[in-house]
């Protein structure tokens, strides 16, 4: 213990130094924790971009494939499923919901998404959380638009303005729908998923818009149909881009995704999300990897100037050490001294990091919970964490043996001797 | 007779690759003497110190404290041995500059149980023994909680006095204590000293190459006189 209270005293004779080795190991403990917390998030708010949708079904391509488009809205569809395979999965018993898709327009840069009431009332994300309007009311008539939170706050919308959609999906589109517009009915609560940024339509405004165009060209002139006489068609889509699908009992998904994939009306995909998102979240995974080695790196840097300062030291304190040793300390406890100071300053810095941490935590929970629909918990640390934490101070400790070596040798050879 | 305090004996010193730098034959230092040792610089004075603390082992003879045989010792042992019986003064610097000045003094205290024991027997405990040590001194009590480089050096000698001196060590060793101080204080400083081993019993070691302070100890002697390899390498 009077060891402990000389190895502080002495530092604290140093205390600029040591304030500032404390510091680079605080905010490299810092990092590596913040690091370790938004990938642990990342990871479960990814896997829970969607939820309670039992299946997606699309044409049949690759599963990430399936996944990018109707989920996170990139990339396009190889190709659309026709309506009556929408309706066949319909007619199944054991299909509870089922929300359609359209795809494939846009609106400056966001995607546009043709969809049903459905939507609203089944679709889930996170936890099981469902999707909540932040003004106005979802869509009523076929030419009402409902924004993502970042649709709307990004384009500066208001529930009952007016807005035209281009055609595909391309940031700066040549055609535009400009001869039916649509009205903002409602903007959704922010959600962290491509939800946010995707303006949703009924799909009799998508059919509407698209009624007057053949072979991928609108109709010109006396072909053209407004706005007021599309109201008057019947416009059942003929094809969709992918269903979702909720299944009154989670045991009958293996069969109703064979069902599916085994359809012989047209070429289907059935893909479980959960398992989508997990192979989709491998293939980033090595940039998240990276990114924790990278931390873990600058842990080691910290803990390198903690040795590079206590080395530095050690030539000025030789008279230090030859004092203690006058006294009665033997080599050991010169050893010991250095050891201390070692593990004392990775310990400050371990716990000023975890302040930092709980600080930076506590005060930009909302702001990255409302911008990146991430959930950054103020708890206490893990046991994967405290074990972190376990390795920075043994290998502070580790660091701290090879001065105490250099400090033993050294006293043993300068013994009473005071060097200058 | 009385065995002595320090008692070398056909004593063999050279660091490893250059020729033998002590060759004390013999010499004794009786409890509670104070001798002069007259030395210059790169006379050997710092090893034969180093050699009488036990730091650095001889090639032959013996170096013996209070009728320990120093080579018995294991090397934890004599750093052992060494802070129970010797007390050190050096030329300057003694102090641990971070440490309050009376906890500079306990330091002894910290690392031998017997010197702490003594302390108490003596004074009560080992803070009284320091504060008592430090009033004799002339260190008053307003300056115990400084740090100790906030001292003058004189202050900081009479300091380090006062920690060699703490539970009564048997000899007190001081490599040149004065060589710092101007000719005024020097005298008190030593006056302050000698008073203090007698009160504590301890005998005095002084080094020193400044032959004025030599009449006023029990003895003198040149470390020449009593190193035959040095004088040889004179002629």
């Amino acid at each position: 213990m009077y060891l402990l209270r000389l190895a502080l005293a002495s530092l604290n004779n140093r205390r600029f130094t040591a304030l500032l080795t404390v510091l680079a190991i605080a905010l490299s403990v810092c990092l590596l924790l913040a690091v370790e917390r938004v990938r642990t998030e990342a990871r479960s708010s990814f896997a829970s971009t969607i939820s309670g949708t039992d299946l997606i079904v699309g044409a049949r391509s690759g599963s990430v494939n399936l996944l990018l488009y109707s989920v996170f809205r990139i990339g396009n569809a190889t190709n659309n499923i026709r309506w009556s395979s929408y309706e066949w999965l319909l007619d199944n018993p054991k299909v509870k919901w089922a929300i359609p898709i359209s795809l494939g327009d846009s609106h400056r840069g966001y995607r546009v998404m043709g969809t049903d009431a459905g939507y609203f009332q089944h679709y889930r994300y996170g936890r099981g959380q469902t999707l909540q309007l932040a003004q106005g009311k979802p869509f009523e008539d076929m030419f009402d638009v409902v924004l993502g939170a970042e649709v709307a706050s990004a384009l500066n919308y208001k529930p009952g303005q007016e807005l035209v959609l281009a055609h595909g999906v391309s940031e700066v589109s040549l055609t535009k729908h400009d001869d039916k517009p649509f009205r903002v009915s409602g903007i959704l609560q922010r959600t962290g998923t491509p939800v946010d940024r995707t303006l949703h339509i009924p799909l009799s405004g998508m059919e509407a818009m698209h009624a007057d165009w053949q072979n991928g060209v609108p109709a010109q002139g006396a072909g053209r149909i407004s706005a007021e006489q599309a109201r008057e068609l019947e416009l059942q889509p003929k094809a969709i881009t992918a269903v979702l699908l909720g299944l009154s009992s989670k045991i009958a998904t293996f069969a109703v995704q064979r069902q599916i994939n085994e359809y012989a009306g047209e070429p289907l995909q059935a893909i479980l999300p959960g398992v989508a998102l997990q192979e989709l979240w491998s293939l980033m995974g090595t940039a998240e990897k990276a990114l924790f080695v990278v931390s873990l790196f600058v842990v080691l840097t910290g803990l390198i100037g903690m040795l590079t300062a206590i080395l530095t030291s050690l030539n000025e304190r030789r008279r230090e050490m030859a004092i203690l040793r006058s006294v009665g300390a033997r080599p050991w406890h010169i050893a010991s001294l250095l050891i201390l100071e070692a593990f004392s300053l990775a310990l400050a810095g371990v716990l000023l990091g975890l302040l930092l941490l709980y600080l930076g935590i506590a005060v930009s929970q909302g702001y990255v919970q409302a911008n990146y629909g991430l959930y950054l918990p103020l708890n206490l640390p893990g046991s994967y964490e405290w074990s972190l934490l376990g390795a920075i101070l043994a290998a502070a400790l580790l660091m701290g043996s090879v001065p105490a070596w250099r400090a033993y040798r050294q006293s043993l050879s300068d013994g009473l001797s005071i060097r200058l | 007779m009385p065995s002595a305090l320090i008692d070398l004996s056909n004593l063999g010193f050279s660091w490893p690759g250059q020729p033998e730098l002590l060759d004390i034959p013999h010499f004794r230092l009786q409890p509670g003497e104070s001798l002069f040792l007259k030395g210059p610089s790169g006379s050997g004075k710092t090893t034969l110190l180093g050699l009488l603390g036990g730091v650095q082992q001889p090639d032959r003879g013996t170096v013996r404290l209070l009728g320990t045989d120093l080579s018995t010792l294991t090397p934890g042992g004599r750093d052992h041995f060494r802070v129970d019986h010797t007390g050190y003064i050096f030329q300057q610097f003694n102090l641990l500059p971070f440490l309050p000045v009376l906890e500079n003094v306990l330091l002894p205290c910290r690392f031998s149980a017997t010197r702490a024991q003594r302390a108490t027997r003596r004074h009560g405990g080992i803070e009284q023994a320091a504060t008592q040590l430090l009033g004799h001194l002339g260190i008053g009590s307003q300056l115990l909680a400084r740090r100790a480089d906030a001292l003058s050096i004189g202050q900081q000698q009479r300091v380090a006095a006062a920690r060699a001196l703490i539970g009564q060590p048997e000899l007190v060793i001081a490599d040149e204590p004065t060589s710092a101080l101007d000719s005024d204080t020097r005298e008190t400083f030593i006056q302050l000293l000698f008073a203090e081993c007698r009160a504590a019993g301890s005998s005095l070691l002084f080094v020193s190459h400044d032959q004025s302070l030599a009449p006023l100890f029990d003895r003198c002697i040149s470390l020449d006189e009593l190193n035959r390899a040095s004088s040889a390498a004179e002629l």
